[in-house]
């Protein structure tokens, strides 16, 4: 342990921090999950989805984006913030169109798995069902927007880690989209399969095709154990 | 075609310097010269600075003024916000649906009109108004609209009609803004002194922002100075597009000079050698006089190489137009704006005046903040601190619009009550009265011996007076329904909040709700309130919170029964399928 090191207060317990991390990495490495659905380990974080949400001193901030700083007094795993998450994550659930069974991602879906772990039995909120384009055009991935919770992860991983700006945004409020980097449609784009940005949504959104049913529903990723318990469990092993 | 445009824009691109970070001046010279952005010039432009497609896009969706569809020689934007709709605005759109043969939204068949609304243009105090291009036209009746079409139709330039003209609507001038200055008074005082004794001068009069967060502006100038960066800067903030402000606009009118002074203490004070002042898009009309001000200035030795004499002191000012986008307002979205970039919000920390403009230390201030420090060096903090109250010294601008017979702006020192206000306005009978605009509170008479200071009341300027008949929850649903309109986009809570909000809102409004809707809306707006990004996600919820807290009756009143009430209708879900099969979707009422 260097010598600055920053020691903060999550839920009562003091955990250690390095200067620079944010709140959700020095958590992370204490084996403390914070949810989060537009944060990604290998990406800078985006402060899209908002279920990272903490009370940082008594004030709201996101986990993935605020550094930790000596002495902060951080409320993370409490009764009223999960609940705000949870409605957070319904918002998104009514946004879009969300019919599991149906969907490739049932299992390993984040959005899903989110759901579940904070108790999201059913949702009341009223259904929007904005109606977004699908992109079946490319060959190898499609993008049912329908799914897609703007989580910008497709954008940051093709930007940042594949270097080809396959993704931007369109838009604006409700009716922001993913948009690709074409005139009309994914095909045109340098978009491939192999491609980060096409393995990392955490929904059935953006999907490489023909691989769907590899795994049997059953013995997904969060079939078996919710999610965050790689974290929780990395510590405690 | 393609090669016609392809020439001109690279033209553009090339005046700009191939500057990426200058593509709203490209996109928006491009928009003037072709009407909207065709596919062709997003391909022109992206291909002249080297961007991907996407990119451009990003930025050119995201503005409301930016088209990506053909539009009409003329496009007529109507303002339809609350005051607007208490003023007419309807029947004046009716009327002009007529006149045009289209509904707003399109263009006329002979591709001469098009129809939009847009959210508050800051003239309610002059409503109903629209821009007709860039040409405000105020006081409009559906009587006019004809002649004004036809007008339109006939090629007639729209600053020739009639209801083209702006009133300044000053109607109490106080000392601090709209007293008579003298160019370059405040500069030559403040070159004279040392940058930490000029904020020192403005923390002794304890001046606080007036743009709505009320962060003392000197402390705000010091962490800016002593921020490690290659440049600094200075932002004026007049993105003014909080419905029902529109005080920056007649100080823009009126004290221009007042402003650009303040900007150039400021540059003094932080060490900045440029300031860009952000103009919202509506406020296009103002621009011409703006540059010919700074004109002037530069002329006069105020801007430029050894400002005011002071060897070694260079400050110049650039004017950024926007393009339709309240979120632009929030200074850091402001900052990515005039980046070239889509205004989304960033994240804090870091703050402006670590990493604001170009990751530089930046001080975003609002344009009557500025003024204000520009008068407390020219005539001294205890002069400025001998006004208002312990709190909140000075003077603070009102623009107060709605049912009352004197809508206007007001100086007004700090601590005057919400009652001497109606007083001053004629509106004594007022049943409500919005302070600080949607993003503010609704308050109710029980609240009307309260007064304005950062302290008690406190308000970027907006204030909207509801009279004994008008429906007030009506009204708060119209400001989230504004607020839908303008969300950016980026985070969750807010994005999609504002949507149910207004849909749960509604169903309440239209007699369908039960006590369940009730709590069901305050749990939604807690959520959005605390869990969105950004400052307007975070009043969004306001207008709805703060009537089911002050207005609570009002509510009771639309309220039918205790018991559930879906909000999906099940009729009207089966009628399509009824009208196709030639049966009635009537169905038997059940009661649970
Ligand atoms: C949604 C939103 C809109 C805003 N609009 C404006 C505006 O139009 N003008 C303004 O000065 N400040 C506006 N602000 C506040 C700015 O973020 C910032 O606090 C202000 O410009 C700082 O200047 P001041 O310290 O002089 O008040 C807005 C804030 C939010 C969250
Ligand atoms: S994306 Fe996730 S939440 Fe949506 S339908 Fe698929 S599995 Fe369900
Ligand atoms: S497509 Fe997937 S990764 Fe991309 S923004 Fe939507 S949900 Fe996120
Ligand atoms: S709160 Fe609204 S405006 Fe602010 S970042 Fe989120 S979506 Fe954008
Ligand atoms: S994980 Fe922090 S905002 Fe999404």
């Amino acid at each position: 342990m260097s010598e600055d090191t920053i020691t903060i207060l999550i839920d009562g317990k003091a955990i250690q921090a390095e200067p620079g991390q944010t709140i959700m990495q020095a958590a992370d490495a204490a084996g403390l999950y914070i949810p989060r659905l537009c944060g990604h380990k290998d990406l800078p974080p985006g402060g899209h989805c908002r279920v990272c949400t903490v009370k940082v001193n008594g004030r709201p901030a996101s986990a993935c984006t605020f550094p930790a700083v000596e002495g902060q007094v951080i409320e993370s795993d409490t009764d009223e913030i999960n609940t705000l998450r949870r409605t957070v994550i319904e918002m998104l659930f009514v946004e879009g169109n969300h019919t599991c069974p149906a969907c490739e991602a049932s299992g390993n879906c984040e959005l899903q798995a989110l759901g579940y772990r904070l108790g999201l039995v059913a949702t009341e909120l009223p259904y929007l069902n904005v109606p977004r384009e699908m992109d079946a055009s490319h060959k190898d991935v499609y993008i049912d927007r329908g799914r897609c919770v703007l989580c910008g992860r497709c954008v940051r991983a093709s930007k940042l880690v594949d270097g080809k700006t396959v993704f931007g945004f369109a838009g604006r409020g409700i009716g922001k989209r993913v948009a690709v980097d074409a005139e009309h449609a994914l095909s045109e784009t340098a978009m491939s399969a192999t491609d980060k940005a096409a393995s990392i949504c955490p929904t059935g959104c953006l999907v490489v095709k023909g691989k769907g049913w590899a795994t049997p529903v059953g013995k997904r990723d969060y079939d078996t154990m919710p999610i965050g318990s790689d974290i929780e469990q990395q510590a405690a092993g | 075609m393609v090669e016609d445009y392809s020439q001109v824009i690279d033209q553009i691109v090339e005046q700009s310097g191939k500057d990426r970070s200058r593509l709203m001046d490209i996109v928006r010279a491009v928009h003037a010269k072709l009407g909207y952005l065709p596919e062709e010039a997003i391909g022109c432009i992206q291909q002249a600075l080297g961007m991907h497609r996407v990119e451009v896009r990003d930025m050119t969706s995201f503005y409301s003024f930016l088209s990506q569809a053909p539009k009409g020689k003329t496009v007529v934007r109507l303002c339809d916000a609350v005051v607007e709709r208490m003023k007419g605005a309807d029947e004046v759109a009716k009327a002009f649906e007529e006149a045009v043969g289209v509904p707003f939204g399109s263009t006329s068949e002979d591709g001469s009109i098009s129809l939009d609304y847009t959210a508050c243009i800051g003239l309610s105090d002059q409503a109903p108004g629209a821009l007709i291009g860039s040409v405000p036209v105020t006081h409009i009746k559906p009587s006019d609209v004809p002649r004004i079409v036809e007008a339109l139709r006939g090629g007639a330039e729209a600053s020739s009609l009639p209801q083209a003209v702006v009133d300044v609507n000053l109607r109490q001038p106080g000392p601090v803004v709209f007293a008579p200055m003298e160019r370059g008074a405040a500069i030559r005082k403040a070159v004279n002194m040392a940058p930490a004794g000029v904020i020192g001068e403005i923390n002794k009069a304890r001046v606080r922002g007036r743009g709505g967060a009320g962060f003392p502006t000197a402390m705000k100038w010091d962490f800016c100075r002593k921020a490690e960066g290659n440049a600094h800067y200075v932002v004026c903030n007049a993105d003014e597009g909080e419905p029902g402000t529109f005080k920056d606009r007649v100080i823009l009118t009126e004290q221009p000079d007042l402003v650009f002074e303040g900007m150039t203490v400021a540059g003094f004070a932080i060490g900045a050698e440029e300031g860009l002042l952000y103009l919202r898009g509506e406020y296009e009309y103002l621009l011409p006089h703006l540059e010919q001000v700074l004109a002037k200035r530069r002329s006069l030795g105020m801007l430029g190489q050894n400002v005011c004499g002071r060897e070694g002191f260079r400050f110049d000012i650039r004017i950024q137009m926007g393009a339709g986008a309240y979120i632009c307002g929030e200074e850091s979205a402001l900052i990515e704006s005039l980046e070239g970039k889509r205004g989304a919000p960033r994240d804090r920390p870091p703050f402006p005046v670590q990493k604001g403009y170009k990751n530089e230390p930046t001080s975003v201030n609002n344009v009557e903040t500025l003024c204000a420090a520009a008068r407390i060096i020219e005539k001294g903090a205890e002069w400025f601190s001998a006004m208002g109250t312990k709190d909140s010294t000075g003077t603070k601008l009102l623009s107060i619009s709605g049912d009352c017979p004197h809508p206007g702006v007001y100086e007004v020192e700090y601590g005057i009550t919400v009652d001497k206000i109606l007083e001053m306005v004629g509106a004594a009978d007022a049943q409500a009265v919005q302070m600080g605009g949607p993003s503010g509170q609704c308050l109710a008479p029980k609240d009307f011996g309260r007064g304005i200071s950062f302290e008690d009341l406190s308000t970027g300027g907006s204030i909207i007076v509801f009279g004994p008949d008008r429906d007030v929850l009506d009204c708060m649903c119209q400001f989230v329904e504004f607020f839908i309109e303008e969300s950016c986009g980026w985070c969750a809570p807010c994005r999609v909040g504002t949507t149910l909000l207004a849909k749960m809102m509604r169903k309440v409004l239209d007699g369908k709700g039960t006590k369940a809707d009730l709590d069901a809306l305050r749990k939604l707006g807690t959520t959005v309130k605390t869990m969105s990004r950004c400052g307007l996600g975070q009043t969004a919820a306001n207008p709805i919170l703060t009537t089911l807290q002050n207005f609570s009756s009002l509510y009771d009143a639309r309220i039918k029964s205790d018991e559930f009430i879906p909000s999906f209708d099940l009729s009207k879900a089966l009628q399509l399928g009824a009208e196709i099969t030639g049966r009635t979707a009537e169905l038997e009422e059940h009661h649970v």
